[in-house]
């Protein structure tokens, strides 16, 4: 392993280290979006609408994201949908991360204390302000950690995006690897990339857990 | 020109398809069977007091856990052959990958349902005279078993899931062989695409909605017992 190798192949890494960062976040802002609406028409009960959300969950979340995304970027051409690769690995992960994000806000609304609901009924609120004033904004809380937790799930899995050609931080150590043979300098920058956007979200999710818990015990 | 899905069933297409399915499956069960075994073991290691220990499971389970298991993959797939001489297939690397991320995984769920058991069974156990091997598998395994049972279906739902990344290191799993067909008729299907990707997507979701349907159907009951 070479220092200079490491220090020469910074700027490379760099440029796709904030590539991951900006295809995570658009991923992860448009999947919770997508798991809000799912969770919301589940709650609510909308007829026909909440059967596609649940049809498209289990659809979601019972196949593998690269099968996904090869779907989108090769096959969804051929019936007449074009789009640029990064354009694919956006949408594959807001797909993917749609369904995960729902179960998370939908555990969030049904661990809401059912005396909570009975209390809000008693006092005459009606479905939408009971929903508005008494279980979003604690359902909400409740999901925090558990859409933390997705949220590292949906970084990791952008090294998928390797497989459609995007320069992510995957594909450039590959790229790296292929072009010069620096196979341990490449692995070892990848894995300390993964561990700088990794490790701190880690240790924010634990604190989440460790809250959520302390905040269930004053129930 | 022909209809597109007979893409599928042309020559030996589809009994290929399967048959890289069945690599996928493989790696799979090898996995999941070591990987269960080890992680039983790390996690009931992980409940012993005793602090180096501790630490050096939980770095385990972190690094699997931090790093992408596509980048695992890779690590192995390089650095084995590079720097220890180790010279296995890319299907013996893929197992040796998935047990030791299931491994991983498995400790941090066996763990958390043995931490779950009542303090006082361990203490009636201790009463009675067991010893420590005992103790685990006499009344902590058997009152933890029902609560990892769920989490460890998803887990496999997981490990099915993750096997589509074994193209990356050129094993012939079902993917890989799709692709094949797909350039192998692109003059006579150039759809072919949307109809091979289309029977790999549904085959998957055969494959793991089951498991998760059964994962959850559990986890209810559980939740009605509790």
């Amino acid at each position: 392993m070479s220092w200079i190798v490491i220090q020469q192949s910074v700027p490379v890494f760099a440029q796709a280290f904030w590539l991951t960062l900006k295809l995570s976040f658009y991923g992860i802002i448009g999947a919770i979006i997508l798991g809000l609406i799912a969770s919301f028409l589940r709650y609510f009960k909308v007829p026909v609408l909440r059967q596609i959300s649940a049809v498209y969950t289990e659809v979601s979340r019972n196949t593998p994201l690269l099968i996904q995304l090869f779907f989108i970027y090769y096959a969804f051409p051929e019936i007449g949908i074009k789009m640029s690769a990064t354009a694919a690995g956006i949408s594959g992960l807001i797909f993917l991360g749609g369904s995960y994000m729902a179960e998370a806000i939908f555990g969030g609304l049904k661990g809401v204390a059912k005396i909570q609901v009975e209390s809000g009924l008693a006092i005459g609120l009606s479905r939408w302000q009971l929903a508005r004033y008494v279980v979003f904004p604690q359902g909400l809380t409740l999901s925090v950690p558990a859409i933390a937790a997705n949220v590292i799930f949906l970084i990791k899995e952008t090294s998928i995006f390797t497989v459609i050609a995007i320069p992510e931080l995957t594909n450039t150590a590959l790229d790296q690897i292929g072009l010069y043979y620096h196979t341990d300098e490449s692995l070892f920058v990848l894995v300390i990339a993964y561990a700088i956007i990794l490790i701190p979200l880690s240790l924010i999710l634990t604190w989440l857990e460790r809250r959520a818990r302390r905040g269930a015990f004053g129930n | 020109m022909h209809s597109g899905i007979s893409i599928l069933f042309a020559g030996q297409n589809f009994s290929r398809l399967l048959g890289g399915l069945w690599i996928s499956a493989k790696i799979s069960i090898v996995s999941l069977v070591i990987g269960i075994a080890l992680g039983i073991l790390l996690g009931a290691l992980r409940t012993v007091k005793n602090p180096i220990l501790r630490v050096i499971l939980r770095l385990y389970l972190e690094f699997f856990r931090i790093v992408p298991t596509v980048v695992l993959l890779f690590l192995f797939y390089y650095i084995l052959p590079k720097n220890f001489n180790v010279n296995l297939n890319a299907q013996a690397v893929a197992m040796l990958v998935f047990a030791l991320w299931v491994g991983a995984e498995m400790s941090d769920i066996v763990r958390g349902a043995l931490i779950s058991v009542p303090q006082h069974q361990c203490e009636a156990g201790i009463a009675i005279g067991l010893n420590g091997p005992q103790l685990f598998r006499y009344v902590l395994l058997p009152q933890a078993i029902g609560l990892m049972i769920p989490a460890t279906i998803n887990l496999m739902t997981r490990v099915i899931k993750t096997t589509s990344l074994l193209l990356l290191i050129s094993v012939m799993d079902v993917i890989n062989i799709g692709q094949q067909i797909i350039e192998a008729n692109r003059q006579t299907h150039p759809d072919g695409a949307f109809w091979v990707y289309g029977l790999i997507f549904i085959l998957y979701f055969l494959l793991c909605y089951p498991l998760s349907a059964w994962a959850r159907h559990l986890e209810r009951q559980q939740d009605n017992n509790a």
